[in-house]
């Protein structure tokens, strides 16, 4: 058996995604190989070669490969696949992305977001933004298999370097282009690793009113994360939303301010450790799931909560 | 120009489903069902683009059982012109449905295909991505914008660091994120309009697909329950409580 993990990376270092990824491939089949696909990219291919239990890398770089468009990554890794029984990857937009394209290519189903492995068959996955545990299982030889990360631990640095391969690139189908992408930088963790993350909703307002919460996020050394409906009102952008739909994450602490809790929400976040809620509605539902549930205006209570943790910074 | 729309019948996106723990499966009896609100999303897109002029047709098709015709009259209420019905008891795996719609395409040509990202019953973020690869089609995902131009069509998706805008060839296929625009709801008379409209049959055995299912559910159980509920007074206590009772800060 043979498993290949699709490296998530920004062409200089690996993804902690990867990382949780590859701990579920693991549990599938050890050792792994990884491929890392991109353009000058081979020091991502190099943080792969020393996890635990990595035995090689494969590396591809090529123009073609430096935004990972969909279309090109599919049709390598359909390629290499045919070495290969599974193709695992975290369930980041690039795999969700490319992952299904493969499948469909080897015509074979894929298994989406896996939070367990029951055995190389059998695993299971939320359905209905995590109110249901489903477990599947596959009848084919090979398989395509994202992976939710928050349900794995992150591999770790192993006592060996696996060997890295270069392969050669693909044809370039050339049915899309890249144009431009917008990232926002920011100083702060990634919402998806962060230990501690600190989310605002519709009740925050604006997004001026935000800078309440970056404040209280650079004190704890947090994440900012957002319901939909903030982003929706344009108070953050995208990449900042939290739920079914959009991030998935389960840091050590998780504070939902003015955020009511719906379905929607929850599923992205109710595996938190510990969660805290500040809202005015003492019927809110997220206080259902809160540890530390405070029935306060926010416009009160967070600006307390950062004089508060200033004083314990000092 | 032709546009595909694939809508999916689905729990309504408010109702809290429960397991049955006998049958072990979601327990569907009598719970309020509605269109996929992404593929919801998908349509008003569609009639966006008839509405500036760039398209002639458009064309819902939904996989299902009898009612899910009540989903595509929903469409045909919003603006689409009309509906194919493809009959299944329950709806298969997404590489099956990508298989039926790629019949579904042999039948008649489309320039786009605009699906939701993901149904939000069964989470998978499949169906429009193995489409494209079936038909060898471009493909853009989690589109929060989307601009047709003569031979090519330019989206904005939504990823994980931000927004990514690549420029796809025609023809496409397209899946929806929550932000591309906000549907707009049937007036009475464009549902009574709908009634008019054709939807017609095709069963999935005249298709010739084998639907033997790749992967089979062996179990449905409720997640653990999360024990929340507790309160704190004050910031202080709170700041006490993270600080010397959990531990995280
Ligand atoms: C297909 C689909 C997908 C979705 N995906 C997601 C998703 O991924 N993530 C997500 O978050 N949502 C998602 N949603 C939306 C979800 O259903 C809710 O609409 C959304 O989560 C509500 O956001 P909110 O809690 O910020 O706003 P509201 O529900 O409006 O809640 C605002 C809260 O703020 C409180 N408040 C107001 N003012 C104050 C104040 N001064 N002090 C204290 N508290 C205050 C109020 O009491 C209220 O509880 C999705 C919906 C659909 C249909």
């Amino acid at each position: 058996m043979s498993v290949l993990v699709l490296a998530e990376h920004n062409n200089q270092s690996l993804k902690e995604a990867t990382k949780k990824a590859l701990t579920a491939a693991l549990k599938i089949f050890s050792p792994a190989h990884v491929v890392v696909i991109g353009n000058n990219c081979a020091s991502a291919a190099n943080d792969a070669a020393t996890l635990e239990g990595v035995e090689k890398v494969l590396l591809v770089e090529d123009t073609t490969y430096e935004n990972m468009l969909c279309e090109p990554t599919a049709d390598l890794l359909f390629e290499l696949m045919k070495s290969y029984d599974y193709l695992v990857s975290a369930a980041t937009t690039n795999g969700k992305n490319i992952l299904p394209r493969v499948a469909a290519k080897l015509d074979v189903s894929q298994i989406s977001e896996i939070i367990s492995v029951i055995d190389n068959k059998t695993f299971q996955r939320p359905i209905y933004a995590g109110n249901a545990i489903a477990t599947v299982e596959s009848s084919t030889e090979k398989n395509v298999i994202t992976v939710r990360t928050t349900a794995f631990e992150t591999a770790q640095v192993g006592s060996s370097v696996a060997t890295i391969e270069k392969i050669d690139a693909g044809n370039n189908p050339g049915l899309s282009e890249f144009i431009e992408e917008k990232v926002s930088s920011s100083e702060r963790p990634e919402l998806t690793s962060a230990g501690i993350i600190v989310s605002g909703g519709r009740g925050m307002q604006s997004g001026d009113n935000f800078k309440m919460l970056e404040s209280v996020a650079d004190k704890l050394g947090a994440a900012v994360g957002a319901s939909r409906a903030a982003v929706d009102a344009g108070f953050v952008p995208n990449e900042y939303q939290v739920g079914q739909t959009g991030k998935v994450v389960a840091p050590e602490l998780y504070i939902a301010v003015g955020i009511s809790g719906a379905i929607q929400h929850l599923a992205g976040m109710k595996d938190s450790k510990v969660i805290v809620a500040i809202n005015k509605d003492d019927e809110a539902p997220i206080f259902e799931v809160a540890d530390y549930g405070l029935v306060a205006d926010l416009f009160d209570a967070v600006p307390e909560l950062d004089k508060e943790l200033e004083k314990i910074q000092k | 120009m032709k546009i595909l729309v694939p809508v999916k019948r689905v729990v309504d996106y408010n109702v809290k489903i429960r397991v049955d723990k006998e049958t072990n499966a979601v327990d569907l009896n009598n719970i309020k069902m509605s269109i996929n609100p992404f593929d919801e999303i998908a349509v008003e897109e569609a009639i966006r683009i008839k509405e500036a002029g760039q398209c002639d047709e458009i064309v819902v098709v939904s996989l299902g059982p009898e009612q899910s015709k009540e989903t595509i009259r929903n469409a045909l209420a919003m603006g689409a012109d009309r509906g194919i019905h493809v009959k299944t008891d329950h709806s298969p795996e997404p590489l099956l449905v990508a298989k039926i719609l790629e019949k579904v395409c042999e039948k008649e040509d489309y320039d786009l295909i605009i699906l939701g990202k993901q149904s939000i019953d069964d989470d998978c973020n499949q169906t429009g991505q193995m489409l494209s690869a079936l038909l060898n089609r471009s493909l853009g995902t989690y589109a929060s914008k989307v601009e047709i131009e003569n031979d090519t069509i330019i989206v904005t998706r939504e990823i994980d660091g931000g927004l990514q805008t690549i420029k796809l060839k025609k023809p496409a296929v397209l899946t929806t994120d929550l932000r591309l625009n906000e549907p707009r709801y049937a007036s009475l008379p464009n549902i009574m309009k709908a009634k008019q409209k054709t939807i017609d049959e095709l069963d999935p055995s005249d298709l010739g697909i084998d639907m033997t299912p790749k992967v089979s559910t062996k179990k449905v159980e409720e997640p653990p329950k999360r024990v929340g509920g507790g309160k704190v007074e004050s910031i202080q206590e709170l700041v006490d409580k993270l600080k010397n009772v959990s531990g995280v800060i």
